[in-house]
């Protein structure tokens, strides 16, 4: 019954998918063959879920802070940060949970930094996640004292990149497994309702008995986690932590990828699904834009005209058009209702 | 009327909305030199009605005449060129610029293509000088009152339309004071022979200015009357529909008031906010706080309530004194709290009356005990029925529902904690006449089942009507408390009213 609902309400996400995954398929037509290699799969669509990660994990942090009224800008910066914390442990001899563990707790660390600024400080949140978008990369050269620091003799840690489970890479079986944690959580409890009352009017949340300053802080939490998880994928992927590049730009993403899912800025009512979805649609773009053998040039400016067609159809104005046309025919449907009604 | 061309006239005008009705041949007509009330429900048509003639709706049928010409303005621009200027409840100026801005925003005197400061600083004098507001134009509208606000909103209505004027609830925020101003400005624009449309809940006001009325019902035109010997009886029922019953005065059971007091307020204050109070309030009772606005009546329930910190006295619930630093340890001593301004303190817009109704109780159980769909559910049902909340559905978002259907949900949101202690602060303004009876029934009858309530309110005869004990704020100041006998408005009036020489009215 569930699934029906999520479908309906999506239905402009899914079909931008669609759309461009058709698309995908025309300029390279083995787009959509999968094929088993070594016991894993392979295929441009494979591809699509592998590489989408990071923006997937962080498009799922920024989703709730988004729903607060709220607005991530640090996460990239995060990445950089946890991918050094993540190299320099596990070159430092640490074993892998030991390693896993520093960086998500680094993450935490971030995210709390972020919410208790918000929270506690009241600072506008595009201001007080700025200052470690701006900070995290100089923290992030500290850590790996200005070089990539690269583990190419620790299988362990690169395997959370580049390895395969159950014939699938790593980085889609964490990426799916934190969004269903992540969906289950905010869904069968009471978070999700929390989260939006505050995102719609944080005040009267607050006289109504909600515990406001500890949700934000636990939404930045959530965020930083999920920027945690994703730097160590991005870190484990290239086998070195790169603090100039690692998740460069990916807030950004993050951000487009939760306004393509249908979660406002203005916070409220917010989707997982959707924003999943949004990732993805930005995935097949990147995908679709390097399979179509554009000169490279071209790529940043295809990708900012198709979201831009994306955000069009999706605007206030084109949705109200739309709304408008189906009106037309439901107020047919009313009124025969109506005379129904009298006839009775 | 036989009298010469009426300035506006509505002939047989219809709307409907997605096929429901909004207006059925509707007739009005405004004389120039009148001030005409348009009363009614709300969901009567007055705002149809109102957005038809300014533009802002198109009618299904029916015409619209200005001085004996069919007019069909295509928007409010439009209806302000054909002289039809409106000014609403919420002023809708920009706050951060200044009067003489706000004045000519968007048709600034020109020279050599820029503004022409100067000039427009001397015609902003000049046009307020004929209001007798003598003001610096030069500063931020927001220095200024909300009453004061209110006339340049009129001011820029009038020099851009100057032949008809609405005024849609223009005193609803504004102290008695403020509303004689506003009067006087009124009464000045009737004398130059501007027709004026006047909405207003307060019936007071209604027959202070208003020369006719026009009551509207259901979408419907119930009549057309002059003002002068109307009887108010009659009013109330033409808007209702119904007979309205006898004032209910409530009996208050003489043992209560000997009973130990559930909720002790000792020295409680906070400086520049209100003095230190003492006041006992027992179950099975409501006091009253009566005041003017700005005399401490809100800042007093923020204090018991949790949202500001006091600094001087305490809170003892039962006997104990609490710690009331926050609205959660408020309601975890069961204690609950309806604002005044719904808007931005109560409503949760975007969610739907459901999540509204659940919402505080769901709050007190923390987000690990989720309240299961189907208890939600059955709790907004029961409370829908209830307090008969108007709506369609209970998944609509609780933003499209009236004033009085808000504030009954939000009343339905503190009832679902099964509260102790209840405080209402204004809990009737701004609703229509039948919400308005059936909240102050809610009242008495909560009351009767032993819960204690602190209320707040500027509708002095109802205050009487409900109160077991009324005490009387002045200057962030408590200057009386009323028992028995003494529960009256007059002797509100005159604790209010008593050696006022040194305070500040607002």
């Amino acid at each position: 019954m569930a699934v029906p609902t999520i479908v309906r309400e999506r239905t402009p996400q899914l079909i931008v998918l669609v759309v461009i995954l058709a698309l995908n398929a025309i300029i390279s037509p083995g787009f959509f063959s999968i094929e088993i290699q070594n016991d894993r799969l392979y295929g441009s669509l494979i591809d699509v879920l592998n590489r989408g990660a990071p923006v997937t994990l962080l498009a799922i942090g920024m989703t709730l802070v988004i729903a607060t009224k709220g607005i991530d800008l640090s996460v990239g910066a995060v990445m950089a940060i946890v991918g050094a914390v993540a190299a320099s442990l596990i070159t430092s001899g640490y074993s892998l949970p030991a390693t896993l563990a520093g960086s998500l707790f680094v993450g935490l660390a971030c995210g709390l930094w972020n919410g208790a600024l918000v929270a506690l400080l009241d600072i506008q949140p595009i201001i007080a996640t700025l200052i470690l978008m701006v900070a995290g990369r100089g923290i992030a050269q500290l850590i790996t004292e200005g070089v990539i620091l690269t583990f190419n003799d620790k299988p362990e840690l690169i395997f959370v990149g580049s390895g395969s489970f159950l014939s699938l890479p790593m980085p889609v079986i964490i990426w799916v497994v934190v969004a269903i944690l992540a969906i289950l959580v905010v869904r069968r409890s009471a978070l999700g309702l929390l989260i939006e009352a505050i995102g719609v009017n944080r005040r009267a949340s607050t006289l109504s008995g909600v515990n406001s300053r500890v949700i934000l802080l636990a939404v930045y939490a959530v965020s930083g986690l999920c920027a945690a998880v994703a730097g160590v994928i991005a870190a484990a992927d290239i086998k070195g932590a790169d603090a100039n590049n690692a998740g460069l730009w990916l807030e950004m993403d993050a951000i487009l990828a939760v306004v393509i899912g249908g979660t406002s800025l203005l916070g409220g009512r917010f989707s997982l699904v959707g924003s999943l979805m949004g990732a993805m649609i930005i995935q097949s773009l990147n995908t679709g834009i390097l399979l179509a053998g554009f000169p490279p040039e071209f790529n940043l400016i295809i990708k900012a005209v198709i979201i831009l067609i994306i955000l069009i159809v999706q605007s206030p104005a084109s949705q109200a058009a739309m709304a408008g046309f189906r009106t037309n025919r439901h107020t047919v449907a009313v009124k025969t209702e109506n005379r129904e009604h009298a006839a009775r | 009327m036989a009298n010469a061309q009426p300035l506006l006239s509505v002939r047989g005008v219809s709307k409907a909305f997605l096929g429901v009705s909004a207006l059925e041949n509707v007739d009005f007509t405004l004389q120039a030199g009148e001030v005409h009330a348009l009363l009614g429900e709300n969901g009567a048509g007055k705002s149809t009605l109102i957005k038809i003639i300014t533009g802002a709706y198109r009618r299904d049928e029916g015409e619209v005449l200005l001085e004996g010409t069919p007019i069909h303005p295509r928007d409010v621009v439009d209806a302000q060129k054909l002289g039809i200027g409106t000014v609403y409840q919420e002023v809708n100026l920009l706050t951060n610029l200044t009067v003489a801005e706000n004045l000519f925003l968007g048709r600034q005197p020109k020279r050599f293509g820029l503004t022409d400061v100067r000039e427009m600083n001397r015609r902003s004098k000049a046009i307020l000088d004929t209001y007798g507001l003598d003001i610096d134009v030069t500063a931020p509208l927001a220095n200024f009152s909300v009453a004061i606000q209110q006339v340049v909103a009129i001011a820029r209505a009038v020099d851009i339309s100057g032949k008809v004027l609405v005024l849609d609830e223009p005193t609803a925020s504004l102290d008695a004071h403020e509303v004689e101003m506003l009067f006087a400005v009124v009464r000045q624009l009737r004398a130059r022979g501007m027709g004026i449309i006047f909405i207003s809940h307060f019936l007071d006001q209604v027959y202070e200015i208003a020369d006719s009325i026009t009551v509207l019902r259901n979408g419907r035109l119930i009549d057309t009357v002059p003002v002068a010997g109307l009887d108010r009886l009659k009013l109330v029922s033409m808007m209702l529909g119904r007979q309205l019953e006898a004032d209910i005065k409530r009996t208050i059971d003489p043992n209560t008031a000997q009973s130990e007091p559930l909720v002790s307020l000792r020295g409680l204050g906070k400086r520049g906010n209100i003095d230190p109070l003492d006041l006992d309030i027992r179950q099975g009772e409501v006091v009253g706080i009566a005041g003017l606005l700005g005399s401490g009546r809100t800042e007093t329930a923020q204090l018991v309530f949790g949202i500001e910190r006091a600094d001087s006295g305490t809170i003892s619930v039962a006997g104990t004194p609490v710690n009331m630093s926050s609205p959660r340890k408020a309601i975890a001593q069961g204690f609950a709290f309806c604002p005044e301004d719904r808007k931005t303190d109560g409503i949760v817009g975007d969610l739907s009356v459901r999540e509204n109704i659940i919402f505080a109780l769901q709050a007190q159980r923390g987000w690990m005990r989720p309240l299961s769909r189907s208890e939600q559910e059955a709790l907004a049902d029961r409370y829908i029925a209830a307090l008969d909340i108007r709506t369609s559905d209970r998944e609509k978002p609780i933003k499209f529902l009236s004033g009085g259907n808000q504030q009954k949900v939000l009343l339905a949101r503190w009832l679902a904690t099964n509260p102790r202690f209840l405080i209402l602060d204004e809990p009737t303004r701004g609703i229509d006449v039948g919400a308005h009876a059936e909240i102050i029934r809610l009242i008495i009858d909560l009351c009767e089942r032993g819960m204690a309530l602190l209320v707040i309110s500027s509708e002095l005869g109802e205050l009487v009507g409900y109160s077991s004990r009324i005490i009387v704020l002045r200057d962030r100041k408590m200057v009386s408390e009323l028992t028995g006998d003494e529960i009256s408005t007059d002797h509100i009036m005159k604790a209010i009213a008593s050696h006022d020489a040194t305070g500040e009215a607002a």
